[in-house]
């Protein structure tokens, strides 16, 4: 007897409403991530440096003697900038193989004839690579927030720098959507995962080495807009009140990581189709 | 006035009506036309889509399911127009895409429960349905396995349990059996064929290999040159009133050839020298002796067939 008259049942059950979708693709690519050991360790690395600063505050606060290392507003800015290596390395890891890979096994025709809409797939996967971003920058920036409120024991600290609360949530948001939204356009664009994570790479340090040489000869700093990950910074240093390292004016700074923004959004919205019409 | 009888798939549609239907629809990618002020009606049921490659079989499956855009005209799947009910037709729809497709990095239960989630179905219920559908296409051994450790045969199955994991109420099947060996061949035919008359899913097979046709569906619209040639039910189209012969003569079938066209007879070549000749009505094969003794020439094989669709199909894009 043929396999087959075993039998093909009709579904009756339930079926959810579609928009829905895109929360089913971001859990499966969180689940298959965070089963991979490499990217566990990659993870409790990030963390480290939490641990580090968690320490500081602790001693801190407990050592009259050592009250030089206490907390300030800058101590959070530092501690985000520690961590951008970590959202270098972790968007290559998670989201150069995103589209890619999807792109390579001809997947997006099967997303795609399912109910679901282009934006809705993309959303799936940029939520991937934001919740494993913002669980290394805004998720330990607010917990050291949070150490250090333990550890003095009061709110003065936190009354003193109540700023630290939007600060840490603009800037965090800013670092991974910026991240976020440029790997996806740049896995779109290939069906190779290293080729992608080779061009992001390439992305970010020939922006940043191109900027640095032209400062080198004409000492002008205010072409930091040449360099999104300086324009980034910029912009993290009026966002958590500091002096400006660059002559970059905000807006332009603010320009620079909203145009790629848009720019990667245009770059996916061309991209992500079930069928690549080549005329 | 007699309300209208919704069908059985639940869409509301009355009974009879068809589950796609095409209105004047154009699809032009770049200078190249792929579909040409296309009119068709699909009823339900299984239909298939026939034509050589380059028809715009395919272009018209990814019309419908809302990939591609035309120039012109109107489509409705399942009594939805596509143009503003696209999620809702594919929430419906199952799709078996003609080129090699997967999710990476998943087994195949994985993979088609994850598809099953995707099309809306609670996670239990999508595992659930990933074994009962994996076992029915005959991949309930392998389906601990990693997709792209599959062979082709495989892939074209899985292709299928992924199309049909949410239940849909119409398939379509884009060349099904390509790359399959003649027995994977056989039991995926069976497979669909088992699916339209037995399970009551619509669905639209898009091939251009005649004999999967044939065995698997009870419609067909024949394509060529981005245009319908030809639709209708499969014995309507297969035709005729009338005979099928197959002729050989000696040393003149060019010769016969033009005589038998000259006479006005439907003359198909098939394999070397063995022609097809479509004798209308109730006449025999005397008049093709007859024609062949006038001019000289020697018949050396002439047997009755039956029409086939490889006949209509050959007379629908005016082949030789």
């Amino acid at each position: 007897m043929p396999i087959h008259d075993q039998g093909y049942q009709r579904y009756a059950g339930s079926r959810a409403s579609t928009g829905t979708a895109w929360q089913v693709i971001a859990r499966a690519g969180i689940r298959t991530v965070l089963a991979e050991r490499k990217f566990l360790a990659l993870l409790l690395l990030a963390w480290a440096p939490f641990l580090v600063r968690a320490v500081q505050v602790y001693v801190a606060a407990n050592y009259a003697q050592a009250s030089f290392l206490q907390p300030k507003g800058e101590t959070f800015r530092e501690f985000l900038e520690t961590q951008a290596v970590f959202v270098f390395f972790i968007t290559i890891y998670v989201g150069a193989g995103l589209i890619a890979s999807d792109r390579r096994a001809n997947a997006l025709q099967l997303y795609l004839a399912k109910p679901l809409s282009r934006w809705e797939y993309v959303a799936g996967k940029m939520a991937v690579l934001l919740t494993l971003l913002i669980s290394v920058t805004f998720l330990p920036a607010m917990m050291l927030l949070l150490v250090q409120i333990g550890f003095a024991g009061s709110l003065t600290f936190l009354r003193a720098n109540l700023y630290l609360l939007p600060a840490i949530t603009l800037y965090s948001l800013a670092q991974v959507l910026l991240a976020s939204s440029t790997m996806l356009a740049l896995s779109s664009l290939s069906k190779s995962s290293r080729f992608v994570g080779v061009m992001y790479a390439g992305l970010i340090f020939f922006t940043g080495a191109l900027f640095q040489a032209v400062r080198g000869i004409t000492g002008a700093s205010w072409l930091a807009w040449l360099s999104p990950s300086d324009a980034l910074e910029q912009l993290g240093d009026a966002i958590f009140r500091l002096p400006l390292r660059y002559e970059l004016p905000l807006w332009a700074a603010a320009a620079v990581v909203v145009g790629l923004i848009v720019a990667s959004g245009v770059v996916l919205e061309r991209r992500v189709r079930a069928v690549e019409v080549v005329s | 006035m007699q309300a209208p009888v919704p069908s059985h798939d639940g869409s509301g549609r009355p009974d009879g009506a068809p589950v796609v239907e095409l209105h004047g629809v154009s699809v032009i990618y770049g200078r190249q036309t792929a579909l040409r002020d296309v009119s068709a009606a699909f009823p339900a049921g299984a239909v298939g889509l026939l034509g050589p490659n380059g028809a715009g079989k395919s272009t018209m499956l990814k019309a419908l399911l809302g990939f591609v855009v035309p120039s012109q005209g109107r489509m409705r799947v399942l009594g939805l127009d596509v143009a503003t009910s696209a999620l809702d037709i594919r929430a419906r729809l199952g799709y078996m895409p003609e080129s090699d497709a997967h999710i990476p990095g998943m087994s195949a239960v994985a993979f088609v429960a994850y598809c099953g989630q995707l099309a809306g179905l609670p996670p239990a219920d999508a595992m659930q349905r990933a074994h009962e559908v994996l076992y029915y296409v005959g991949l309930g051994e392998a389906r601990y396995r990693n997709v792209e450790t599959y062979s082709t045969g495989m892939k074209q199955r899985i292709k299928l349990a992924q199309a049909l994991v949410h239940d849909p109420d119409l398939l379509f099947l884009d060349e099904p059996t390509n790359g399959m060996d003649p027995k994977g061949r056989d039991e995926m035919l069976e497979l669909i064929r088992d699916l339209a008359h037995n399970k009551g899913v619509n669905l639209i097979v898009s091939s251009h290999l005649l004999p999967d046709i044939e065995f698997t569906c009870d419609h067909v619209i024949v394509m060529d040159k981005g245009a319908v040639a030809t639709q209708g039910a499969l014995d309507a189209v297969r035709g005729p009133q009338g005979r099928v012969f197959e002729l050989r003569v000696k040393d003149g079938a060019d010769q016969m050839l033009a005589l038998l066209t000259a006479a006005g007879y439907e003359v198909h070549d098939t394999q070397e020298d063995v022609m097809r000749v479509f004798v209308p009505g109730d006449a025999g094969a005397e008049p093709i002796f007859r024609l062949a003794a006038a001019n000289g020439l020697q018949v050396r094989h002439l047997k009755q067939s039956v029409p086939t669709l490889e006949d209509a199909f050959a007379r629908a894009v005016g082949a030789d």
